[in-house]
């Protein structure tokens, strides 16, 4: 079953404006999430990525709605299909989530209830369609064999713990995507995994937006991954999108400060020896952030202006955004 | 599961048959001759030997043991040196009395528990919650014999609600129960409370709301059914607890159980009663880890399979 | 041991652990300070003042010898402090150690660590120390080994799952290639990683270590008069519940005051060292 756009079938499935999320904690505000703006287009892959801590994954969990206090929403708009969630009351996000928006997350092993058999954690989600039990059984093992799983009847009636890491992780995709959501939130879906697991994920994901038409908004910190299956890429630090792009385009033309830096910083076995490069200084405390451009304490390129006012992102190019002064004014 | 029930239960056997050895042994160890503490004295030593070869007592110790063991098994668990009944008489009489008081009060000790640790957790840091936990905190720390003697002071004697102590009718078991009840209630409360609260910070809870599951499936289904796990547990092995704070409880109030019973053999050195009721609540101790443990592994596959993580 | 400094001042900060030190600073003053503090000494009888209730000269009243119940209840916090710290120390010594030998050796040793740990559980706590200090005699002494058989069990279940778990660790592994005694491992590098945990045992161990040892003395097994235990205070009391209630109250209370204290400084470190402990 193809996933098609309701409203507007050209235009982006989700879409981010200007979020901010806060953390409201006994040593002070944090804010975690700053004038974030993004798209996700039908059926790309959108990778959202940056350091631990930059708040890619609070943003993951402010879209779905899912922010543990004190966190919370403050500012900002997140239309899905058309309709702002933040907006929503909680029983109606109840309802988009899992069939509009699922998401899948870090660690497969502590994400899936340890006293429920995988099959019927999957059957769980479908039945949320109101469908009679034996069938929603059946549909489970049908999304499990979709995921490639082997020996489906068997492994469906084992405990998480009895499985393997990329089986669990498997079963989370599928509990998650059973119900066809458009959009699909992966948080740092293969990082807990080895490497061999990993490439079978990813083009498990692949193929899922191949064969779905389903959006894929992917967290991670790992370019390799990015660059393996992102459309599109947003990249982050403490708290702001900073630079956001075509995957390809901000690869070979990062025009951020930061986004060069990172580029840098990544070890190419091509280009053969020689010093690995690091980013000086370190992130800044969340709680202390610095006035204007939060990344100018470690900019190379920094001018006074970087140190009065925030920049708003720009676009340089099409489809490629960047939030500062000095590259945003060519 | 079969095969970890069965390995349980067979530990339990095990552990039972230790007990038996033990008690037999350290009786053997204690000094003073049975035949001598019958004895007239006008028995003639020829007459002595004649009764110590009657009752098998010139056979080797292991000899004795299984006759021993072998009479138990078949419900002889000897007489008593004091009144001459049958052990297994006294300790019938007295086994639904003690049953009665300790099951009462495990069941108000769940009814109250459980419901009130859910309650001080999820408002967790309200006022009701801090006030919650304040009155376990303080009741966790009340001596049982203490508490007894207090609540017989202010209900039976100061104000005459309940009897002061024995058997005279139904409301005689109040005391005694809220006794037992009370201490073993602000424990249970802790950790129904700290269990729900820790369950509610697993992953897995946020997956269940990321499929879209509405809150109270998202408690029920998963927090609940996780969080409940280890104070089901702690229902089996509440009850030996129980048991043997029901010695000093059945004292104080003397209520007519096999505590009041074991306490008053101890003090008349009636061994043969001593031992008949250790082995007694030996057994039932042994009943109740052993369903606990059954228990908890048919909730929690984790622990079958005694993977680290189900380890409580 | 820098660590455990600083484990202390954040332990501090918690309001449990510093409303616990309190309540236990009270405890160990009136203890240490005792003959200051106790109007009278312990065994001081004054006949005719029997039964009085509490006033300015005995402010607990008196018992039916006419002693102050309050200087009893005073020095009978030197007995339960000392009973409850040497019941406490022996169960960790035995408790850490078996512990720590099962865990770390596995198989066989632990399988019989393992079935002695788990005997003591085939009886109730009370049921097992009461027959204890029956076989051994009614002494102090005596409570004492009953209640450190009854309790060391708990000590060495969690030890031995915490040695199992460090055994496998990298630097435990470096220690055994280069052929350090096992014994060293242990104590060099095992225990002291469960130093968290065992100081969260002991300090949980108190409380009942004292709520057992008065239950004990209670039943007229443990300290004899006129040792003021204060079970055996409660004890005597009984006789006279209701003309003179207040000499079994207030040992009472002092017990309560004092396991309370005892309590809350327990939560308070087990919340700062090591939260996992929390059954």
């Amino acid at each position: 079953m193809a996933a098609t756009t309701a409203v507007n079938p050209a235009g982006p499935i989700l879409e981010v404006q200007d979020l901010d999320v806060r953390f409201y904690t006994s040593r002070g505000v944090v804010r975690a999430v700053d004038g974030v703006g993004f798209e996700v287009r039908p059926g790309e892959v959108f990778a959202l990525v940056g350091e631990s801590g930059c708040g890619k994954s609070t943003t993951a969990l402010a879209v779905m709605r899912l922010l543990t206090p004190p966190g919370r929403i403050v500012g900002g708009r997140v239309l899905f299909d058309g309709t702002d969630l933040a907006s929503l009351p909680e029983a109606e996000m109840a309802r988009v989530r899992g069939k509009g928006i699922s998401m899948i997350f870090q660690n497969p092993l502590s994400s899936l209830n340890p006293v429920y058999r995988a099959g019927a954690q999957t059957q769980e989600a479908i039945l949320l369609d109101n469908v009679p039990r034996e069938r929603a059984m059946r549909l489970a093992l049908d999304v499990l064999r979709d995921v490639k799983i082997p020996d489906v009847e068997e492994r469906a009636r084992s405990y998480p713990h009895e499985l393997s890491g990329g089986m669990r992780q498997r079963v989370m995709i599928g509990m998650m995507i059973a119900r066809t959501p458009k959009l699909l939130i992966a948080d740092e879906p293969t990082t807990a995994l080895d490497v061999t697991i990993q490439a079978q994920i990813l083009h498990l994901l692949l193929e899922l937006r191949q064969r779905h038409r389903t959006s894929i908004l992917v967290i991670t910190h790992d370019f390799g991954i990015v660059a393996e299956i992102a459309d599109r890429i947003g990249v982050m630090y403490a708290g702001h999108l900073v630079e956001q792009g075509d995957v390809f385009e901000v690869f070979d033309h990062p025009l951020h400060p930061y986004t060069r830096l990172l580029m840098r910083a990544l070890p190419r076995i091509a280009k053969g020896e020689g010093r690995l490069e690091t980013i000086p200084g370190s992130v800044p405390n969340l709680l202390e952030l610095p006035e204007g451009c939060v990344f100018r304490p470690r900019c190379p390129v920094a001018a006074d202006i970087c140190a009065r006012s925030a920049p708003r992102p720009v676009e340089v190019g099409p489809g490629h955004l960047v939030a500062c002064h000095r590259e945003g004014s060519r | 599961m079969f095969e970890y029930a069965v390995r349980k239960l067979a530990f339990g056997v095990l552990v039972v048959f230790a007990v038996t050895v033990i008690l037999f042994a350290v009786m053997q160890l204690m000094p003073g001759d049975p035949i001598r503490l019958i004895a007239n004295p006008r028995m003639t030593p020829e007459k002595m030997e004649q009764l110590r070869h009657q009752w098998g007592l010139d056979q080797p110790v292991y000899v004795q043991y299984f006759f021993w063991l072998a009479r138990f098994l078949h419900g002889d668990f000897g007489t008593s040196i004091v009144t001459g009944q049958p052990v297994s008489f006294l300790i019938a009489t007295r086994l639904p009395y003690t049953l009665a008081l300790a099951g009462l009060a495990l069941l108000l000790e769940y009814a109250l528990a459980v419901p009130l640790g859910l309650i001080a957790a999820v408002k967790q840091n309200s006022a009701l919650d801090r006030g919650i936990v304040f009155v376990s905190t303080i009741l966790w720390s009340v001596p049982t014999f203490w508490l007894g003697i207090l609540l017989m002071l202010l209900l039976a004697v100061k104000i005459p609600v309940f009897p002061i102590s024995g058997y005279s009718g139904p409301l005689s078991i109040v005391l005694p129960a809220l006794t037992l009840t009370l201490p073993a209630l602000a424990g249970t409360l802790r950790l129904t409370r700290s269990e729900v609260l820790e369950a509610v910070r697993e992953p897995y809870v946020l997956t269940a709301y990321a499929k879209g599951l509405p809150s109270r499936a998202v408690l029920i289904r998963h927090v609940l059914r996780n969080a409940l796990i280890p104070v089901t547990m702690m229902f089996f092995l509440s009850l030996p607890w129980l048991l043997g704070g029901s010695v000093v409880v059945e004292s104080i109030f003397s209520w007519p159980g096999m505590g009041r019973l074991l306490w008053k053999s101890i003090g008349v050195q009636d061994l043969p009663v001593v031992q008949g009721i250790v082995v007694i609540i030996a057994v039932l101790t042994v009943i109740s880890n052993v369903a606990g443990d059954i228990v908890a592994g048919l909730l929690d596959p984790r622990i079958r399979l005694e993977i680290e993580g189900g380890e409580r | 041991m820098r660590a455990l400094v600083l484990s202390l001042r954040e332990a501090l900060k918690v309001r449990t652990f510093a409303v616990g030190s309190a309540i236990l600073a009270t405890v160990v003053i009136a203890a240490v300070l005792a003959p200051v503090l106790a109007p009278h000494t312990y065994q001081e009888m004054n006949i005719p003042q029997a039964l009085t209730g509490p006033s300015r000269q005995y402010p607990f009243g008196t018992d039916n010898y006419g002693r102050c119940v309050f200087s009893r209840v005073i020095y009978g916090s030197r007995i339960a402090l000392e009973v409850g710290f040497i019941v406490v120390v022996i169960e960790t010594l035995i408790g850490v150690a078996l512990g720590l030998i099962a865990g770390y050796y596995g198989g066989a040793v632990d399988r019989v660590v393992s079935f002695v740990t788990d005997m003591t559980w085939a009886l109730p706590p009370q049921v097992l120390a009461l027959a204890i200090v029956t076989a051994l005699g009614p002494s102090l002494n005596n409570v004492v080994i009953a209640i450190a058989v009854v309790s060391w069990a708990q000590f060495a279940r969690i030890i031995r799952s915490k040695t199992q778990a460090l055994k496998n660790t990298p630097y435990v592994e470096a220690a055994r290639a280069l052929s350090e005694s096992d014994l060293s491992i242990m104590l060099r590098y095992i225990l002291p990683n469960t130093m968290g945990a065992v100081i969260v045992l002991t300090t949980l161990a108190l409380p009942s270590a004292i709520l057992s040892t008065t239950a004990l003395s209670f039943l007229g097994l443990g300290a004899q008069p006129p040792q003021p235990d204060w079970g055996v205070i409660l004890k005597d009391g009984i006789s006279y519940m209701a003309r003179a209630p207040w000499i079994s109250i207030f040992p009472g209370l002092a017990i309560v005051w004092t396991v309370l204290g005892f309590n809350l400084l327990g939560e308070g470190l087990r919340d700062v060292l090591d939260p996992r402990l929390k059954v």
